[in-house]
């Protein structure tokens, strides 16, 4: 019991420290490539609506991508090589 | 933070929390979260259509993440997949243009309303009796002594049934080895495409619909009904926010705002499936479509679009 509880600590500790992490990555990155995307999108939408369509489909796929492949490494990392 | 594409005013971290929400409730159940989703974005000032259309978009990204981890905890199966989302698309449009038909008669709202609400319901009603059955059924065989199951295990009070639709046995039969079931083809088009066609009629991405009905019709175990059902999803909204975008109604910015609070709690969500056994996340699964309905209901009632 007291080594479960004791894991389970571990666990939240790696999360908090983890969800730490993200918030820095993700406030940079609102800054950073959602200021420079902004204007060119808005610039798509306006005047190419099917190429609009098919980047926007693109990005999301390709950010959730990129941030499972984040989330997942500052799991490994931070729970000594064990994502779950 | 200004979203130039909707010319709408909107706090990033309220986005943030909406999309760790609806990524725990994906991850774990197999939902697209729309009943939430579409609200919260009424609610800060989205119009109604880029409500919606911007959601899909979300919705396809919260399903690669959490599908993505489903994938690495063996719970999706490609083929079954891949085949429903045939059925799923035909069926989403076919869906819509139901819709379409309303609208020409006048009456789409009222039909759309008492729909929706009896399905909600109904799902509700029956995976609460089912599952609450099949608990009780455990507890009275663990009881007996027999021997216990594993957490990840999965039972059904609702097999018998199962098995009796498993005899119809038309050609072409599909073998999903990692489903663990042969049935026909057309059973699994017909439960997709009932899922497509609600998705279409309804909104969102229907996994009120398809995951029970993986389970309770197609007999696939609950845990990858979950993971293929949303990786089905990645298909299906793709192919719906791609139809919506070319008609102006995505915001993407706001979309990849949401999915990076989303990442997260689809990654939570999914993990968690692991420490549940199937019923019990059937039973946790019931009051979602209850939400869903009492929002109908108020719509209905106040005529404010929540």
């Amino acid at each position: 019991m007291t080594s479960r509880k004791a894991e389970m600590q571990r666990t939240l500790r790696a999360f908090a420290f983890e969800l730490f992490i993200y918030a820095f990555l993700v406030t940079a990155y609102f800054f950073a490539v959602l200021h420079f995307l902004g204007g060119w999108l808005v610039r798509l939408e306006t005047q190419h609506i099917r190429v609009y369509a098919s980047v926007a489909i693109l990005l999301i796929i390709g950010q959730a991508a990129v941030l499972e492949a984040v989330t997942t490494g500052l799991m490994r990392l931070l729970r000594g090589g064990r994502s779950e | 933070m200004w979203f130039p594409i909707s010319h709408a005013h909107i706090n990033p971290v309220y986005l943030v929390m909406i999309g760790f929400l609806i990524g725990v409730l994906g991850g774990f159940f197999g939902v697209g979260g729309s009943f939430i989703a579409g609200p919260a974005l009424r609610a800060v000032g989205l119009d109604w259509n880029f409500a919606v259309g911007t959601d899909l978009a979300h919705i396809v990204g919260k399903s690669v993440v959490a599908a993505k981890r489903h994938r690495a905890l063996g719970n999706v199966d490609l083929r079954l997949g891949f085949i429903m989302a045939i059925a799923t698309i035909g069926g989403a449009e076919f869906g819509a243009q139901l819709i379409e038909m309303l609208k020409r008669r006048g009456n789409v709202n009222f039909v759309v309303s008492i729909v929706s609400i009896v399905i909600y319901t109904s799902i509700s009603l029956f995976m609460g009796w089912e599952s609450w059955k099949t608990l009780a059924l455990a507890r009275k065989r663990a009881a007996a002594g027999e021997a216990g199951t594993s957490k990840r295990a999965d039972e059904s009070a609702f097999t018998h049934v199962t098995q009796a639709i498993h005899r119809w046995r038309v050609p072409p039969l599909i073998h999903l080895p990692e489903s663990g079931v042969t049935i026909s083809l057309w059973l699994i088009f017909l439960v997709a495409f009932i899922g497509g066609l609600f998705s279409g009629f309804l909104g969102g991405g229907a996994g009120y619909i398809r995951m029970p009905s993986m389970v309770y019709i197609l007999g696939i175990p609950t845990h990858l009904a979950v993971g293929t059902d949303l990786f089905e999803i990645i298909i299906s909204a793709s192919y719906g926010t791609f139809s919506h975008a070319i008609k102006g109604n995505v915001d993407i910015l706001i979309a990849l705002v949401m999915n990076t609070g989303a990442a997260v709690g689809a990654q939570l969500g999914a993990i968690s499936t692991q420490y549940f056994p199937g019923p019990k996340i059937r039973l946790a699964f019931v009051p979602l479509p209850l939400v869903g309905a009492v929002i109908v209901i108020y719509t209905l009632l106040t005529g404010h679009k929540l």
